[in-house]
């Protein structure tokens, strides 16, 4: 185990983005939300809200080469990259104007040229490809780092421990990080696992250090991302980082989460990321008046990204036989 | 000039392009020093290194996941999944993960990847480990499916298949890794999507693939001494499928029949017999005969396995049987 370098402290300035990041995701999110219950966003869609920490944390330490590999609940890390939010949304609802012309919908947010290599919705199956990409940033001797979110029921699926193998012996520069919300879909994790902590309590079994995060506290999130990054970038290998947090919905769409205990809720409610960091900045020299700036731009984004998607086209029977192959066709004889 | 084996042609193919781009990787359980359990690999770790030709782990979703997020990324890997019953359990990778992202994200991402495996039957190894299983492939949108019956195809073809911009699912007849040719020598490279007439007759037409390919050749000699002249086609690609060679030759002797190792629903041949009979239904002069392995798992015992793939003899008595009907 290397000694864990400080990362380099953040300066207000850097820590009032991290802020506007984590109310930028807030706010997409509640208004997705309200749009799938206004019908404007169909099929389904599964939330962060409660868990923006970690998006911002981890984007704030990646160069704009790195790689992300999200889930199905992925909004969060395919805004925390820098993608606007009108595409975004946009694909949400359908529209031509989404990220993928609304070919992939909420689960599968994907945009290249921002890093963010694709969301994926079949359990563990992002960990072996994130695998190949770092082993790509290897052998091309980039030093690009990918890094791979998923939650704490991810951790019992195969795919999660062949990736952390082959990482390990291949020493690959990938970050896999646990989104430990404590619930996979309606099932506690803790009580279809072997071991008490999901991601940690695995890691010594790929020789890999042990690391768990208050995924609530983004301050605590970066310097973990940091350290994590530099050793990658570094050629010294994976890291498998175990973050708690809590989402503060149902699992997707109109779930309520009832079975969830009302105490643990109100608990985790009070670790909300968002007022603990307003707290935090106020503490440390911010402005009441520069967070509530901060607030109300960003409630103007989110207007006018609604309004934008609103807007866009529906897309037209020239996107449905598209892009199958490289060509740009779909043909399969001649 | 020289004389090769199916399974030299496969090192010799992949050779050629790893010289030409450094990009070109291959990746598998026991295919650098060990030169690959059916010897596939023989000569490339000693030639490339062990950056270029990486022994993984057991661990079939973890090679086909580092080869699709390599080949996002840049990379061109040739993966190895060493017997094509192992498909089973790395699906998800090629089928949810490599085939539909290019259409999710409307064309953000290419997957220039080759994968092959050792396919079907032949070698009493049990219906483990000799299922033809290049309908689970073909049935896919967003995989090309290559089934090579010679050496020099295999060489062509795995060219063609590292060059092209998509995936490709490369099948490598196990019956077959025995046989020999002659090949030229320099580089060969072939096009995808084509198949090859290899026998003009005016009586019938055989469709065959892979391992299928040398009976059906065989079959129609020992027809032609009884009379029965047959075309002989080899598909080579079942996606894209040169559907314009098939059609046109069915179409010059009026009958089809289809040679399939696969269990018989839902093979190629079925899906061939589709098109025929919607495109060219009026230029046969008799029922499309599909000759393929019955729906069974294959057994292992020699005496058994052979009654169950098409054999020549099996070819022969049906394609004669259905013509003086
Ligand atoms: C292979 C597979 N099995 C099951 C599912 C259905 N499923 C979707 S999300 C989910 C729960 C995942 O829980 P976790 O990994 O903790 O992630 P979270 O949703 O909490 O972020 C399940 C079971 C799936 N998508 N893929
Ligand atoms: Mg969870």
């Amino acid at each position: 185990m290397t000694a864990p370098a400080s990362a380099p402290a953040l300066d207000l300035n850097a820590k009032l983005e991290l802020y506007r990041m984590q109310v930028a995701l807030r706010q997409f999110e509640t208004r997705a939300y309200d749009l799938f219950l206004e019908n404007y966003v169909k099929g389904t869609s599964h939330l962060s809200l409660g868990q923006e920490a970690i998006a911002a944390g981890f984007a704030a330490a990646m160069r704009p080469d790195d790689y992300t590999f999200a889930t199905y609940r992925g909004h969060a890390h395919t805004l925390a990259r820098g993608v606007p939010m009108t595409p975004v949304l946009a694909e949400l609802m359908g529209r031509t104007n989404g990220l993928m012309a609304g070919k992939g919908g909420s689960m599968h947010l994907t945009s290249v040229e921002h890093g963010v290599m694709g969301s994926y919705a079949i359990i563990g199956a992002h960990l072996p490809i994130a695998c190949g990409a770092a082993w790509s940033a290897q052998y091309r001797g980039t030093e690009q780092v990918a890094v791979c979110f998923f939650g704490d029921g991810s951790t019992n699926i195969g795919a999660f421990h062949e990736a952390l193998n082959l990482a390990a012996i291949w020493k690959l520069p990938v970050v896999f990080v646990c989104e430990n919300n404590l619930w996979m879909e309606y099932t506690r994790t803790t009580e279809i696992t072997a071991v008490a902590n999901p991601a940690a309590d695995r890691a010594s079994a790929y020789g890999l250090e042990s690391i768990i995060v208050d995924g609530n506290d983004v301050d605590a999130v970066y310097e973990v991302a940091e350290r994590a990054m530099t050793r990658a970038r570094a050629g010294e290998g994976p890291s498998l980082i175990e973050a708690l947090t809590y989402r503060h919905g149902g699992h997707s769409r109109a779930d309520p989460g009832k079975y969830r205990p009302d105490a643990e809720v109100a608990e985790w409610m009070a670790k909300d990321p968002i007022p603990m960091y307003h707290a935090r900045l106020l503490a440390e020299g911010a402005t009441e008046a520069q967070l509530v700036e901060i607030e109300l731009s960003v409630a103007a984004q989110v207007d006018q990204a609604t309004e934008e998607a609103k807007a866009g086209p529906i897309p037209g029977a020239d996107l449905l036989m598209k892009d199958v192959w490289a060509d740009g066709g779909s043909a399969w004889r001649n | 000039m020289a004389q090769l084996t199916f399974r030299e042609a496969i090192s010799r193919g992949i050779a050629q392009e790893m010289r030409r781009d450094e990009t070109v990787l291959a990746i598998g359980e026991d295919i650098g020093a060990a030169g690959g359990v059916f010897k596939g690999t023989v000569g490339l770790f000693e030639e490339f290194g062990p950056l270029r030709v990486r022994d993984t782990p057991i661990s079939e979703q973890a090679i086909l996941g580092a080869a699709m997020g390599a080949a996002m990324t840049g990379l061109k890997p040739i993966a190895e999944i060493m017997f094509s019953d192992f498909f089973a359990v790395c699906w998800d990778i090629v089928v949810n993960e490599i085939a539909k992202s290019r259409y999710m994200t409307n064309g953000q991402v290419t997957f220039p990847l080759v994968i092959r495996s050792g396919n079907g039957g032949g070698l009493r190894f049990g219906a483990q480990h000799s299922q033809s299983v290049e309908n689970w492939a073909m049935m896919v949108p967003g995989l090309k499916v290559v089934v090579p019956s010679n050496a020099l195809d295999v060489i062509g073809l795995m060219a063609a298949a590292v060059r092209d911009p998509d995936p490709v699912i490369f099948l490598e007849a196990k019956a077959l890794y025995a046989s020999k040719m002659d090949v030229p020598d320099g580089d060969i490279v072939d096009t995808l999507g084509t198949a090859k007439l290899l026998r003009q007759g005016s009586d019938a037409t055989l469709v065959a693939l892979g391992a299928m390919v040398p009976k059906a050749l065989k079959a129609a000699e020992e027809l032609a001494t009884a009379g029965i002249n047959c075309t002989v086609v080899d598909v080579r690609s079942l996606v894209p499928l040169d559907t314009a060679t098939i059609l046109r030759e069915v179409s010059a002797t009026g009958r089809l029949f289809t040679v399939e190792e696969n269990p018989r629903l839902c093979g190629w041949g079925g899906e061939l017999s589709s098109i025929v009979s919607e495109e060219i239904f009026y230029d046969l002069d008799g029922p499309i005969v599909r000759i393929t392995t019955p729906h069974i798992p294959l057994p292992a015992a020699d005496a058994l396995e052979d009654m169950a793939i098409p054999s020549v003899q099996r070819i022969v008595s049906t394609v004669s049987e259905s013509m003086s009907a």
